[in-house]
Parts: C-alpha cells; structure tokens; sequence
C-alpha cells in the first residue's frame, strides 16, 4: 500500500509514528491510572489487605522487574542498531527482547498457578480481584508488545520500516514502566 | 517533487478497485466518513423507534403500540436504556466526532488522506462489530439489559436483581468496543491535524471545526481510560463473581459512578465541541463576517475541556457523597457555564452586523445556539446541590439533558450535513424541503420537552413506566402533558422521512454542485465537489485565517485560504 502524502507530511517537526506512539501511551495511562487510583482508595480503607498482599511472591516478583529492565536495554540497543541501519542486528536484539517478554510470562504462568491453588483466586477478595486485574492487564500488554515485536524485528531483517524499531521501543519502555508502579503496589506494600 | 509522486501513485490505485473494495474495504477517509454517517443514521432511527415506543407506552399506559405490541416493564427498561446508549454512542459519537473529524480533518487542512488509513478502516470496523454485539443483546435469554445507560451496580451487576443474565454483558462489550473503535479515530485525528497539515497553516489558521474535533478527540482520549478500566471489573463481577462493586466483599458501588462521570461528563463536551465547531463555520459564512474573536473562542474551548474534568460528581449529589465535596462540585458546576455563555455571546456577536442569509444550514445553526441556550441555562438549576436534591431523577432532568444532547446531536448534526452535502456528494439538497423538515422539527422538539421540563417540576420521576400506580403523578393534568410531548414525538418523527428522501434522492438527482457553493473560504471548498481520491489535483498552500469574508479592498467577499492574492 502505498502511503499518503498526509503520512509523509511532519508540521511539528515529530515523526507521525513517534507522534501517534505518544498519544497511544497517553490513552493507556488514563486507563492504568484509573484501575490503580481505584485500588489505591480501596487500599487505603481496607487496611487489612496488607495480610493478602502478604501471600504475593516478592522475590518472583523483583526478578521479573530485572527481566523486564533488561529487556528494555536489549530494545534501546535495537534502536541503537536500526539508527545505524544495521537491520539484522536490530531484529536479533528485539528477538532477544522477545525472549524477555516470555521469561516474564513463564514466571508469572507459575506464580498465579501457585496462588490459585493456595486458593487465592479472582473472587478470594478485594485485594486478589485488583491484583489479577491489574497484573492481567499488564500482562496482557506485554503479550501485545511482543507479538508487534516480531513483526516489526521481520520488516527491519529486510531493513525495511526501520523507524518502527525506535517505536516499539517506547511502547515496550512504557509497559516497563507500568509493572515499575504494579511492582511495589502489588507486591512490596505489606 | 516527492509528495507529487506519491500522488499520483495513489490515483493510479484508485482505478483498479471494486465494488467491496471501493464502498466497504476501502481506506479512503472521506467513503470511511460516510461509513460511519450511513451507520449512525441507521442506529439513530433505530434509537428513535426505541423513544417511540416508551413515549407511547407513557402516553397512553398499557395498551398496544402500533409497530411493538404490548410494552411490559423489562421491555419498558430496556428500550429506555438502548435509547440512550444508542444515541450517545452509536449516533452522537460516530456521526459527529467520527463522520465530520474523518471527511474535514483531512480536507480542510489541505492533505489527501488521514495519516493512518488501515487504522482509520480498522476504527469504522471495531464500530460495526459493536453495533451488531449490541443488536445482539436483544436476542439473547432474558433480552437486553435495561439498568439505564449509566449502569449503575449493583442492578447492572447481578442477574438476580436485572432479571438479565447476558444483556449486561453483551452491552459492556459493546461499549467497550465502541470506545476502542474512538481511541483508534481520535489518535489518528490529533495526529494528522497536528502533522499533515498544508505549508503555511499555522495553529491560528486552523478552521474552528477541525479545533474543535480535535481538542474532542484529546478529551476523549483523557477521560475515557478509567472507564474502560471500570468495564472490566464491572464485567468481572457480572461473570466471575468479583466484588469490586458490592459493599458485602469489601467493594464499593459509588467507585462505579465515579469511574462513569469521570468520564461521562467530559463525553457530554466530547460531542458539543464538534457541534460548536460546525456552527462556527455556518455563521461566518452565512453571515459574511470574521469570526468575533477567534483565539477567545479557542482558548475558552480548552478551558471548557480543562474545566470539564472537575464537574463529575454533581451526577452524585444523592449518591451519599460527602456534603462538602458537593459543594466543591456545585462551584465548579455552575464556573463551567461561564465560558459555555461566553461561546454563546461571541457567536451572537458573529452575526452582529453580517449580510445574514437564512440558508437552511444557517438556520439550523442559529436554532442550535436558541436551544442549547436553553439547556444550558436549565443545567444552572441542576448544578445547585441543593436546587438539584429536588430535581434529581425527575423529568426536569431528562427535559435537560435533551435540551443539550437534542441541539448537540440531531440539530449539530442537520447543520453539518446540510452545510457539507455539496461536498460530500456533489449535488444540492432540496432547500424547500429542507426548510419544512427544519422547521417541523424544531417545534416538534420543543413540543416534546417544555411539557418534560413542567412534568419534572411537578415531581415526575423518570423511571415509573405506567403511572396508574401513583395515584399523586396519575392526575389528569399530568397525564395531558404526557400525551402532549407523545403527540409532538409523533409529529417530529413523521417529517424525518422527508428529510430522508431528500438526502438519498438527492444524491442522484440534485441540482449539481460546483466547488464552492457558498463562497467559503475554507480549504475543502477549494477541491472538486465531490473531491477525487487524493482530494487536490495541487496541494494547496495556506497564506491566511479562514474567516477572511468582507475584506475591505477586495472585489469579492470572501478570500479563500489557498489565494496568494
């Protein structure tokens, strides 16, 4: 398909794809902010769910918070790469964050089956409804960013759409950003 | 030299599509736009039926509509809630934000497409499948859900108490969908308005329209997060058996209609924006006169959208929310009809002095700034937590809200159809007929409300649907009001096929339109009527504002956009 001249056109000097990435985070802000300012006020008046949170597995937790940091280094290297238009390299390095984005979703995989054989489900109580939602959807979109990855990692292997390299980025940053903010909600408060 | 190429390569495209291709796959904004016009049309008749039929039922109690048969009291509360859904979402949104923002965005900042066509054609197709998942809702076991289009828990959370085990969900699926089609949209809008638009467009150059559906589209995008959020838990404690709204497990119904009004509220100036955007244009034009203070115009928009975020709860004055934060509502309320008033008195001053010609577009415009001004001045008596405990859920409130919704989304909506048909199809609707269709709607629709608004102040309550049970609201003097507002549905109902035929018979054989029937100044009246794919045969280039009409030393009185000289 051949692009419009509109998608070629920048009066703000911000690439259209970078531009658009922004306002996709921005969108997805709001509805993180609105799940977890929601908890946040049914935290602050249950303070008995601090002996939930007390069942979460903190050391899984933080090292899927390293998991998730590295992977993030291995897509700013992507970037670095795509920048230089080294197109190989940078779909190798997105395939490596790839690898991230699974180790993240085999620890948790394990995690929940652990929980909710403990008998800690969805319906358990306040505090495991808000910690299946939330991480649900974190998860979610790490499953979305990953799944774009290797497309995006399939055009820059014929060095093409390389820009799409550094957007993918900012969007895999962002999904770092939000587990940053579930993991001491989620798993550190007690 | 480059941007040239690219075109024609894409008018090269053009040619080889077919029929699918060309009216249903296609990534071209301005068949996209007519989509999502066609679409929301359909769902609006749709959407008058429902109030057809509760309005007969109120009117004349248990006796069989013509059309629907016997209304019982699950028919009754789901017709009422489909009815609002259907023409918040399915009409207001995709007619005003997704139809107009897709065929002007592109057109009046002089570029040949939106910047992300797949995305755009993937919005107009999340849009569809949600209007069938709601079609849906009313064919399954127990039928549609009927708990008011807010939704409120714990009646839209349990089956139990809905006596609807699937409608709710169906319906929050719906929504959902509805919302990511105009997260999609609304992304892609902001970002060719703020990118593609043609050389020498500056921010202050920008017609109103495309301002206004753009900051619509920000507020959208900003207020709707915490509902999508709010969906899921709602959606989870229908089929899962979470708690996040029920008291008795630590929940908390009121969070809900938080989540809403955070939302629901902003979405009330997601959709006046563009309306206020169409009239802008219309009275320049048809007044031939500069719009009063433009930069005004635009700075009290964005702080009506600002504002916007801080007015929720005065949803929630009976709610059991803390008195003192009703009062930080109340003010923030009754702030928010300052710069509301102030659009008001700038339009007005527009006029002041113009060659005003009463075209049928011009007429709908002024007849959005009478009305509107009506609900807006009813809403101050709202927006007063004390004034509003009387009030609260009485026919005073829905007399209201279609003293607003009613300019915004049926009047908003005739004006831009009527100013833009020649565009849009490259013929000229019938004027005579427009004008009648004009103007038995208008006192249809006054017909309908004034005797809601007496109602309410006589302690109505909007959600009884026979009244023979309330001996006290079951007076003949009511009842005569009841059948008043009935018989004026009736009446504006019965002349919108008249508009109907006009429109599609017009697109076949109307009188051909030129370029620029009106001597506007905008960009898309500078393209062909109907524009090609692509829009311009040159892509014009922008050398001032687009109110430029009577300018002293010009022979003509209008000077478009893209004129050196």
């Amino acid at each position: 398909m051949v692009k419009p001249i509109a998608t070629l056109r920048s009066a703000t000097g911000v690439p259209t794809g970078r531009l658009a990435v922004w306002w996709v985070i921005a969108s997805e802000i709001v509805i993180f902010g609105g799940l977890l300012g929601a908890y946040l006020l049914h935290r602050l008046g249950h303070p008995e769910w601090a002996t939930y949170a007390s069942h979460t597995n903190t050391w899984a937790g933080a090292f899927n918070t390293l998991v998730l940091l590295s992977s993030s280094l291995s897509a700013v290297l992507a970037h670095n790469a795509a920048e230089k238009g080294n197109g190989a390299r940078a779909a190798n390095l997105l395939l490596v964050t790839c690898v991230g984005a699974l180790t993240f979703l085999v620890v948790k995989g394990f995690e929940w089956t652990h929980e909710i054989q403990e008998g800690f489900t969805i319906t358990a109580n306040g505090f495991w409804s808000f910690y299946y939602c939330a991480a649900g959807l974190h998860g979610l979109h790490v499953i979305a960013g990953a799944i774009i990855m290797l497309f995006v990692a399939a055009d820059a292997r014929k060095n093409q759409e390389l820009q799409r390299v550094e957007l993918i980025g900012i969007y895999w940053h962002f999904v770092d950003l939000v587990w940053i903010f579930l993991f001491p909600l989620l798993y550190i408060a007690k | 030299m480059a941007e040239s190429h690219a075109h024609d390569a894409h008018a090269h495209d053009h040619h080889e599509e077919g029929w699918f291709k060309k009216y249903f796959w296609s990534t071209d904004h301005k068949m996209i736009a007519k989509q999502y016009l066609l679409t929301g049309m359909l769902l609006g008749a749709v959407g008058a039926y429902f109030a057809y039929v509760f309005r007969m039922q109120l009117a004349f109690p248990n006796k069989p509509v013509p059309g629907y048969g016997l209304v019982t009291g699950a028919d009754y509360n789901a017709l009422i809630t489909n009815h609002g859904a259907v023409m918040i979402f399915w009409v207001a949104m995709p007619v005003l934000i997704a139809a107009f923002g897709n065929f002007l965005i592109p057109l009046m900042i002089g570029c040949d497409d939106m910047v992300f066509p797949r995305l755009n054609r993937l919005s107009y197709q999340i849009f569809l499948v949600s209007a069938i998942v709601l079609g849906a809702s009313f064919l399954v076991e127990g039928g549609a859900f009927g708990g008011a289009w807010t939704a409120y828990p714990p009646l839209s959370a349990k089956a139990e108490y809905n006596l609807t085990p699937l409608g709710p969900s169906l319906w929050l699926i719906a929504v959902a969908l509805e919302f990511v089609a105009f997260l999609l949209g609304g992304i892609n809008f902001v970002t060719t308005a703020m990118n593609s638009r043609a050389p020498g467009m500056k921010a202050f150059d920008i017609p109103m329209a495309v301002w206004m559906i753009v900051i619509a589209s920000i507020l959208f995008m900003a207020s709707v997060g915490p509902l999508i959020a709010g969906a899921f838990m709602l959606l989870f404690d229908q089929l899962l058996g979470t708690g996040f709204f029920d008291p008795d497990r630590g929940g908390d119904p009121v969070l809900w209609q938080h989540l809403f009004w955070f939302f629901g509220h902003p979405e009330v100036y997601v959709v006046l924006l563009p309306a206020l955007g169409f009239v802008a244009e219309i009275i320049t034009t048809f007044s031939r006169k500069k719009l009063f203070a433009y930069k005004t115009v635009l700075y009290t928009t964005i702080g009506t959208g600002v504002l916007s975020f801080f007015v929720w709860a005065h949803h929630q004055f009976i709610a059991g929310i803390d008195p003192r934060m009703a009062n930080v509502f109340t003010v923030t309320t009754v702030l928010i009809s300052i710069p509301i008033a102030e659009m008001c008195f700038v339009y007005i001053a527009t006029l002041y002095g113009g060659s005003i010609r009463f075209a049928v577009p011009m007429l709908w415009a002024l007849a959005f700034i009478a009305e509107f001004l009506v609900g807006g001045v009813t809403g101050i008596y709202l927006g007063a937590s004390g004034a509003d405990i009387y009030f609260h859920d009485t026919y005073f409130v829905v007399a209201h809200f279609h003293y607003t919704f009613f300019p915004i989304a049926i009047i908003g909506t005739f004006s831009g159809v009527t100013y833009w048909y020649p565009k849009m199809f490259g013929r000229h609707m019938n004027e005579l007929w427009n004008k009648v269709h004009f103007w038995i709607t208008i006192v249809g629709f006054n017909g309908i409300f004034i005797p809601l608004f007496m109602l309410g102040a006589s302690g109505d309550h909007r959600r009884i649907f026979d009244y023979s049970n309330f001996p006290e609201l079951a007076t003949p003097e009511l009842q005569q009001l009841r059948v008043f507002a009935t018989v004026s549905l009736l009446v504006m109902l019965a002349i919108q096929p008249v508009f109907l035929i006009n429109f599609f018979y017009s697109m076949f054989k109307g009188k051909k339109a030129e370029a620029n029937p009106w001597n506007a100044n905008t960009l898309e009246w500078q393209c062909p009527s109907p524009p090609p794919h692509g829009n311009f045969a040159v892509l014009p280039e922008v050398y001032r504002g687009p109110y430029e009409f009577s300018a002293p030393d010009r022979a003509d009185d209008f000077w478009p956009q893209n004129s050196p000289t």
